[in-house]
C-alpha cells in the first residue's frame, strides 16, 4: 500500500499557508537558471504556472497539443471566476467560500486545499487586473460581480460571457512575454504521450510531434501536467475536441494514483443533443439561472404535445407551469448546485414532463426577466448566450424559452496530488483540472477558473521551487539514456500496434459507443447492477478496439486518426476505472448519485461513516486490477452537515 | 441534403496540392459544418482514404482554431461566426460547396486544410503584452476605469486570433489583429506605460513575417467571426504616430 501523505502543513487553518512559504525552501537566482521544468498544457494551470516559474528564473519547456498556446480548452470558459473580495459588501469572506467550495463538494474535498483556493482567490483578481483582463465594470469604475449556483452571496467576477477566454489572454500575454524574454520555451502541437522516470522521479516526457510524426524526447527536473480533464470519455461533451485524459492516464500507469475517478460533473444548461452524427455538446453558461426561471409543463399531456410539435411552451398557462427547482428547493430556487439542478430535470424529464422532440428537455425562460428588467437589460447580461443558442437551435430565446439538458462538463477526479500539487511520484505535479484537488464530489460553479489560476500562479511556483532546492547540483538529463530509450520504444509499439489491427471499425464509430455506455450506467444516476455491466461492456469494446480499429495513414506526418486512436485506447481504460470506483462507493455524493442510496424524497444519501476517504487507485500491471488507497478526510473547521439547498 | 464538396488536398506544406471533388449524401440540415466534414471523414477512413485534415477544437466559435475558406469566403457566407458555428440549414440540397484554406503567404498550409499561424504568436511576443510579473500588484479596484472604456477594451480583446481578417485581405495584412490587442492595452491604465514601446514593436513584427499593407478595403472588420471594428485600426495608426513623435 502507497503511503499517502497529504503534506498538511501545521497550525491553525487560516494560518498553514502562510506557515507553508515561511518555511519553505528556496532556490537562488544563478542556481534556478540551472533547473529544467517541463509544463504540459497551456490552459489556466500550465499557461500560469510556465510564466511565473520562468519569472522566476527556471528554465520552461511548456507543451501543446492546438497550433497556439491561447487555444487551450480554458478560453471556453464562459461564466465567470470566484474571489472572495465581498465588494459588493454582501457577507462574503475567505471562510465562507471556503465553506461553501466544501459543502458544494459534499464534504469530499481536504480542508486545507480549498481554504488556501479561497486564501489566493483575491490575488487572482489583482493579477488579472494588472495584465489588462477587461472585466466587467460599473459606471463608477469598480468591478462588477454577479452571483453563481451554490452561493448566497454575489462574488463572480467575470469579462460579458467570455471570462476564460480573458483570463486564459491574460495568462498568454505573460507567456508570451516569458517566451520573448527567452526563459520559456514554446512547443505547440505536440502531445505527451508517456512520462520517463528515473530512479523513480519524473525526469521527462515522450512527445509526438504532430505535424511530423516524430516522437521527441524532452528532458527536466521535474515536471508538471496540466493537461485538463477527462470528459470526453463520454464522447459527447462540453469539452473541447482534443480534451483528453491521455497524460494523466500514463502518468497513473507509471505509478502515480488516481483519485477519486468516478466524480464527474455533469452541467444543467447545455443545448440537448439532436442528431446522431453529433459531435459535441454546447454549454450555457450557469449564470443564466441568475435570471432565467426552470421549468416544465406540469400536465404530462401538455409535454406530449409539445413533444409532438402541436404545442408551444409560450401558450401554456401559468398555473400550468412546474417551476420544479423553486418548488422543491425555495431557498436558493433556481441557483441549486450543479448536481442538484441536473438530477432534479432527468427526474422529470424520465417522469414524462420533458419537452423537445426527444422528450429530454426542460424549459429556461426568461419572459419574466424581460418584463422585469426589459430587453436591454438581458441583451447587455446574455447577449451573447442568445446569440450562440439561436445560431444552434435556430429560435429566437427572448421569444422562445431556451431548451436545455444536463450534459458531462468538468471532472472532479483525477491524479491524486498532496498539498505542494506533487503526485506520488516525485517531480511530476499536477495542476488545474487534471488534479483532484479542490472540488470534492462535485465543483461549484466559477471555481475551475480559480482553481486553475491558483494552482498556476500561486500555488506552483512556490511548492516545485520547495521541490526543487536539493536539484542544484543533478546536472542536466541525457536524453540518450536507457530510461528515455525504453519509454521511447514503448510508445512507438504501441504506435505500431495500433496500424497493424487494420480492422474495420472507424475510432469515433467505437468512441461514441464508450460513449453512451458511460452515459447511461457512469453518468448521472448509477446503480450496482448497472456499474457492473459497464465494466463489462467497456472490457469488450476495448478487446473490440484492439482488434478491430481501422487507423488509416501513415505513422509520419500529421495523422488526426491516429491521435484520436491513441487518446481513446487510454479512455478505454480510465473509463473502466471509472466505473470500478463508482461501484466502490455505496453512497450517494455531489455529482456521484447511487440510486441505492437516496431519501424517500429523492435526495442524495452520504455515508460519512464509511465513505469520508478519497479514493485513490494504484495501477497494478494491465492484467490485474488496480488496488484502491484510501485517504481519510478530516474536517476540523467545518461541521459536516446533510447538504440542504431547501432553506438557507 | 446531398451535396458535393471540392476541397483542397494538399499532403504537405512544400507538396503540390489540388481541388478533389467528394459527393457526399443525406446530410441533415441540422448537422453542423464541421461535423457534416466529419461525416466525410468517416466514409473516407471506412473507405481507407486518407482523411481531410483540418483545425478545429472548441467547436462554439472561441478558441480561433477553425478556418477554412468557404465558397470564397473566410467563415463562409453567414456574418459572425466562425466555420464551427456554420450550420448545414445554410445550404441547399445539389449544393457545389468549395471549401479552401487561409490563403496567405505568413500562414503556409500545413496540410490540406491546415495552416500554420505562429506568425500571430510571435506579433503578441513581441509586445502584446503589459509587463507585470506574478505576485506584489495592486488591489483589483485600485484603479477604476470607466465602463465605456473597459467595455470598448473588451470589445477589442475578443479576438480570437483565427486568422480570417488575414485571409479576407487582399494584401494579407495583420493589422485588424494587431490593432485589436494594440487598442485593448491603449484603452486602459495597466497599458499606458507600455504603450509607445508596444506598438512600434508589435508593428515591426507585422512587417518582418511578411504581413502586407493596410489599403483600407476593409474586408477584414466585414469578415471578422467577433465584428472587431476597423476603429481599431484608426486608434493604433494614431498610437504608432504619437510613438514617432514623443
Ligand atoms: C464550456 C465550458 C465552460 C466553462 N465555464 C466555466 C466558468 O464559467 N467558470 C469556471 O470556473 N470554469 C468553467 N469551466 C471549467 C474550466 O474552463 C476548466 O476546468 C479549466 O479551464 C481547465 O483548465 P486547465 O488549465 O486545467 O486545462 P485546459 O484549459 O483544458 O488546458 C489543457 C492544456 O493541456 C494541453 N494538453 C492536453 N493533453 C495534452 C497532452 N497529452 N500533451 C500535451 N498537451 C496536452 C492542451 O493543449 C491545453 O493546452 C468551463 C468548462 C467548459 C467546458
Ligand atoms: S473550433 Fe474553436 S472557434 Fe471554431
Amino acid at each position: 500500500m502507497t503511503n499517502l501523505d497529504s503534506k498538511i502543513p501545521e497550525g491553525p487553518l487560516a494560518q498553514k499557508w502562510t506557515n507553508y512559504k515561511a518555511k519553505q525552501n528556496l532556490v537562488n537566482p544563478a542556481n534556478k537558471r540551472k533547473i529544467d521544468v517541463i509544463v504540459v498544457g497551456t490552459g489556466l494551470a500550465g499557461g500560469a504556472a510556465a510564466a511565473s516559474l520562468g519569472e522566476l528564473g527556471f528554465n520552461v519547456k511548456v507543451f501543446c497539443i492546438q497550433d497556439s498556446p491561447r487555444r487551450a480548452h480554458s478560453i471556453a470558459a464562459q461564466g465567470g471566476i470566484n474571489a472572495a473580495k465581498n465588494y459588493p459588501n454582501d457577507g462574503d469572506s475567505i471562510y465562507r467560500l471556503f465553506y461553501d467550495t466544501v459543502k458544494g463538494g459534499d464534504y469530499r474535498a481536504r480542508e486545507a486545499n480549498v481554504y488556501r483556493l479561497a486564501e489566493v482567490s483575491n490575488e487572482i483578481i489583482d493579477q488579472c487586473v494588472a495584465q489588462g483582463v477587461p472585466f466587467a465594470r460599473e459606471y463608477g469604475g469598480l468591478l462588477d460581480n454577479r452571483s453563481f449556483g451554490g452561493a448566497l452571496v454575489s462574488r463572480t467576477f467575470y469579462a460579458r460571457g467570455q471570462t476564460g477566454q480573458q483570463l486564459l489572454l491574460g495568462a498568454y500575454s505573460s507567456l508570451s512575454k516569458e517566451i520573448s524574454k527567452g526563459s520559456v520555451k514554446l512547443y505547440t502541437r505536440r502531445e505527451m504521450l508517456d512520462l520517463v522516470k528515473v530512479d523513480g522521479r519524473a525526469r521527462g516526457i515522450i512527445v509526438r510531434n504532430l505535424v511530423t510524426g516524430e516522437l521527441e524526447r524532452h528532458a527536466a527536473h521535474a515536471v508538471l501536467i496540466a493537461t485538463g480533464g477527462y470528459g470526453n470519455v463520454f464522447f459527447l461533451s462540453t469539452n473541447a475536441m482534443t480534451s483528453n485524459g491521455s497524460a494523466a492516464w500514463r502518468a497513473f500507469k507509471r505509478g502515480a494514483l488516481f483519485a477519486d475517478p468516478s466524480f464527474v460533473q455533469i452541467h444543467p444548461t447545455c443545448i440537448p443533443v439532436h442528431g446522431d452524427y453529433q459531435s459535441k455538446l454546447t454549454l450555457m453558461s450557469e449564470s443564466l439561472r441568475n435570471d432565467g426561471r426552470i421549468w416544465v409543463p406540469k400536465k404530462k399531456e401538455d409535454a406530449e404535445k409539445i413533444q409532438k410539435g402541436e404545442l408551444k411552451p409560450t401558450v401554456i398557462a401559468e398555473e400550468d407551469r412546474d417551476y420544479y427547482l423553486e418548488r422543491r428547493y425555495p431557498a436558493f430556487g433556481n441557483l441549486v448546485p450543479r448536481d442538484v439542478a441536473s438530477r432534479a430535470a432527468k427526474e422529470r424529464c424520465d417522469a414524462g414532463h420533458g419537452v423537445g422532440s426527444t422528450g429530454l428537455a426542460v424549459y429556461l425562460d426568461f419572459k419574466d426577466a424581460i418584463k422585469r428588467l426589459g430587453k436591454n437589460v438581458i441583451e447587455a447580461r446574455y447577449g451573447n448566450l442568445f446569440q450562440m443558442y439561436e445560431k444552434i437551435v435556430d429560435e429566437n430565446p427572448y421569444e422562445t424559452p431556451m431548451m436545455i439538458y444536463p450534459a458531462i462538463h468538468y471532472t472532479m477526479g483525477g491524479v491524486w496530488v498532496d498539498y505542494e500539487l506533487q503526485s506520488t511520484i516525485p517531480g511530476l505535479f499536477v495542476g488545474g483540472e487534471a488534479n483532484f484537488s479542490d472540488h470534492g464530489a462535485n465543483r461549484l460553479g466559477a471555481s475551475a477558473l480559480m482553481q486553475g489560476l491558483s494552482d498556476g500562479y500561486f500555488v506552483l511556483p512556490y511548492t516545485m521551487q520547495n521541490n526543487l532546492a536539493d536539484q542544484i547540483n543533478v546536472p542536466r538529463f541525457d536524453t540518450n539514456s536507457p530510461e528515455f530509450e525504453k519509454t521511447e520504444k514503448e510508445v512507438q509499439e504501441r504506435i505500431d500496434k495500433l496500424f497493424a489491427v487494420k480492422g474495420k471499425k472507424t475510432v469515433d464509430s467505437i468512441h461514441r459507443r464508450l460513449g453512451l455506455i458511460m452515459w447511461d450506467h457512469v453518468g448521472m444516476s448509477r446503480n450496482a447492477e448497472g456499474l457492473k455491466k459497464a465494466i463489462k461492456e467497456i472490457k469488450e469494446l476495448r478487446k473490440e478496439f484492439w482488434t478491430d480499429v481501422k487507423v488509416p495513414g501513415e505513422k509520419t506526418g500529421m495523422n488526426v486518426e491516429l491521435e484520436k486512436a491513441l487518446r481513446l485506447a487510454d479512455f478505454l481504460e480510465l473509463g473502466e476505472l471509472m466505473a470500478m470506483d463508482a461501484l466502490d462507493r455505496n453512497e450517494s455524493c455531489g455529482g456521484h448519485f447511487r440510486e441505492e442510496y437516496q431519501t424517500e424524497e429523492g435526495e442524495a444519501m452520504r455515508d460519512d461513516k464509511n465513505f469520508m476517504f478519497v479514493s485513490a487507485w494504484e495501477y497494478q500491471g494491465d492484467d490485474k486490477e488496480p488496488k484502491l488507497n484510501k485517504e481519510p478526510l478530516v474536517y476540523e473547521n467545518i461541521e459536516v452537515k446533510q447538504r440542504n439547498y431547501k432553506t438557507a | 441534403m446531398d451535396l458535393k464538396l471540392k476541397i483542397w488536398r494538399q499532403a504537405a506544406q512544400d507538396a503540390p496540392g489540388k481541388f478533389v471533388m467528394y459527393p457526399i449524401q443525406n446530410i441533415s440540415s441540422e448537422a453542423s459544418f464541421l461535423e457534416m466534414l466529419d461525416i466525410l471523414n468517416e466514409q473516407l477512413v471506412a473507405k481507407g482514404e486518407d482523411p481531410v485534415a483540418f483545425d478545429h477544437d472548441c467547436r462554439e466559435g472561441i478558441c480561433g482554431m477553425c478556418s477554412l475558406f468557404i465558397n470564397g469566403k473566410p467563415h463562409g457566407p453567414d456574418a459572425a461566426i466562425t466555420t464551427c458555428q456554420l450550420h448545414m440549414r445554410r445550404f441547399n440540397d445539389g449544393d457545389t460547396i468549395v471549401i479552401e484554406p487561409w490563403r496567405a503567404k505568413p500562414f503556409p498550409v500545413i496540410k490540406d486544410l491546415m495552416v500554420d499561424r505562429t506568425a500571430f504568436d510571435e506579433i503578441i511576443q513581441a509586445g502584446g503584452f503589459v509587463s507585470v510579473n506574478t505576485g506584489g500588484v495592486p488591489d483589483a479596484n485600485a484603479i477604476p476605469i470607466k465602463k465605456r472604456n473597459a467595455d470598448l477594451a473588451m470589445d477589442a480583446a475578443s479576438c480570437i486570433g483565427c486568422g480570417a481578417c488575414v485571409a479576407a485581405c487582399k494584401n494579407a495584412s495583420a493589422m485588424l489583429f494587431v490593432s485589436a490587442k494594440v487598442s485593448q492595452f491603449a484603452l486602459l491604465p495597466q497599458g499606458k506605460v507600455e504603450a509607445k514601446e508596444r506598438v512600434q514593436k508589435m508593428v515591426a513584427k507585422m512587417d518582418d513575417l511578411g504581413f502586407g499593407n493596410c489599403t483600407n478595403t476593409y474586408a477584414c472588420e466585414a469578415e471578422c467571426p467577433k465584428e472587431i471594428s476597423v476603429t481599431n485600426i484608426a486608434r493604433m495608426n494614431r498610437e504608432f504616430l504619437c510613438a514617432k513623435v514623443s
